[in-house]
């Protein structure tokens, strides 16, 4: 068995421009092919298979890197340069998605990020699985959702060196939360990781990286990239705060989904954790964290707010997909992966053996 | 002026946030009425204010949806309805 928390396997390409990056990747750390410009065909950035993989594959060298890659690429120039035009095409589609925010002042960025987060009418996820889901949808709820969750909490721990004094203090508190206060089994990638063990998910790093769709990768680049830059750091607590305004409510639901659906308290408990602790970590998120930064630096409010607005802009294009998906009587996963939704795992007999979504 | 101009006020802090929960730090014990100890699970946590939770005493986020509001700091001009 190898390591769960150890790096992921390379994913197969999407297009032309992931094939060369892998394929480089592969090889020692080189200069890239200077060929004809880096060019990907989607014409939404945000739904483009190649380019969000890319990226992907780009950031991961960053967080655990990749089987087989040497450490040195993650700062080879001509890698760091495709990066480059990837991320410019993607903070574009980002920003056009997330729309302009309104003007406010540092004082009033609670309340904008208060009404932000409410006036959201995008459809419910949590709704759709608590009433009517099944299994077979909630495993690949949780599918996509590895992708994050088994690395919970990283990508806004870049934030902490870039910060000084008490929004500092304030994301340290939160993400000491996050980490399970130095209780591995109470971190929160771990309660993940028993939640999908118990439905017989392959719960390695990075498991699943075949399986999910261009959206998904598109909700973890937008982390990567507010946290690698700091230029980006507003965004970065932004994001951080919308997040945990919108988990309490929505991780009730998928909770009581997925006792509905027959599991126990301990594949529940990662849900069940989430309900309570985000009701702590809204509260320093908002008002510590945020307000504490554009307190220092009053010029950073706009970039809050378009983090915090990207969250649910990309959240809801993610809930369209899933539930676009299961409305046509389709899996919301790639097609290499679709054999994940004919599995009928019944709960309470779960195999404790990993059952992957690609042939490896 | 920098959070080392405020000396530490107590063993443990409590906070009332804007329009929720009442934040808890420091050095404390959450107790039961029959004198049991609750496990508080985290090091900071949120007590409910508003009464609604379902996992009182902490707080659930239920206050959002019922549009709690408390007049923390009352101004003169806007009434906090
Ligand atoms: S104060 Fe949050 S649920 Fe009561
Ligand atoms: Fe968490
Ligand atoms: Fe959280």
């Amino acid at each position: 068995m190898s390591d769960p928390y150890g790096r992921a396997a390379l994913p197969e390409p999407r297009g032309p421009v992931s094939a060369m990056l892998r394929e480089a990747l592969r090889r020692a750390p080189h200069d890239l092919p200077a060929g004809p410009p880096v060019d990907f065909t989607g014409t939404d950035p945000l739904t483009d298979e190649d380019l969000q993989l890319t990226l992907f594959l780009c950031y991961e060298l960053h967080y655990r890197g990749w089987q087989g890659v040497e450490d040195a690429w993650e700062w080879q120039p001509s890698l760091l340069a495709v990066r480059a035009i990837a991320e410019r095409r993607f903070e574009e589609a980002i920003r056009r998605l997330a729309g302009s925010q309104p003007t406010v002042s540092p004082d009033d960025l609670p309340a904008a990020l208060h009404r932000l987060t409410t006036d959201d009418e995008g459809p419910s996820l949590g709704e759709f699985l608590r009433r009517r889901g099944t299994l077979p949808q909630f495993r690949e709820f949780l599918v996509h959702r590895s992708v994050y969750h088994l690395r919970e909490a990283d990508p806004h721990s870049w934030g902490i060196p870039r910060l000084g004094g008490p929004p500092k203090a304030a994301l340290v508190e939160i993400q000491m939360d996050e980490y399970g206060n130095g209780q591995p089994h109470r971190m929160h990638a771990e309660l993940f990781r028993t939640t999908i063990d118990r439905l017989g998910l392959d719960s390695r790093y990075g498991a699943h990286l075949d399986a999910v769709p261009a959206i998904t990768l598109a909700t973890n680049n937008a982390m990567s990239l507010f946290g690698l830059h700091r230029r980006l750091r507003g965004a970065l607590v932004g994001h951080l705060a919308a997040f945990e305004m919108t988990s309490s409510l929505p991780n009730r639901r998928y909770g009581d989904a997925l006792r509905r659906l027959g599991g126990d308290a301990a594949a529940t408990r990662f849900f069940d954790e989430h309900v309570e602790a985000d009701a702590v970590h809204e509260q320093i998120a908002v008002h510590d964290l945020c307000a504490g930064l554009v307190r220092q630096e009053p010029a950073l409010t706009a970039d809050v707010l378009f983090g915090a607005a990207t969250v649910l802009a990309l959240d809801d294009l993610f809930a369209r997909h899933l539930l676009g998906a299961w409305a046509a009587g389709r899996s919301s996963l790639r097609s290499t992966a679709s054999e994940l939704v004919h599995l009928s795992a019944v709960v309470s007999s779960v195999p404790r053996a990993p059952v992957t979504a690609r042939s490896s | 002026m920098t959070p080392s101009d405020c000396p530490e006020p107590a063993a443990a802090t409590i906070t009332p946030y804007p329009d929720g929960p009442l934040i808890v730090r420091g050095d404390f014990a959450v107790i039961a009425p029959d004198g049991r100890q609750i496990d508080a699970k985290r090091r900071t946590i949120a007590l409910c204010r508003c009464g609604k939770s379902a996992l009182i005493p902490f707080c659930d986020g239920t206050h959002k949806a019922l549009g709690f509001r408390v007049d923390t700091h009352p101004t003169p001009v806007e009434s906090a309805g």
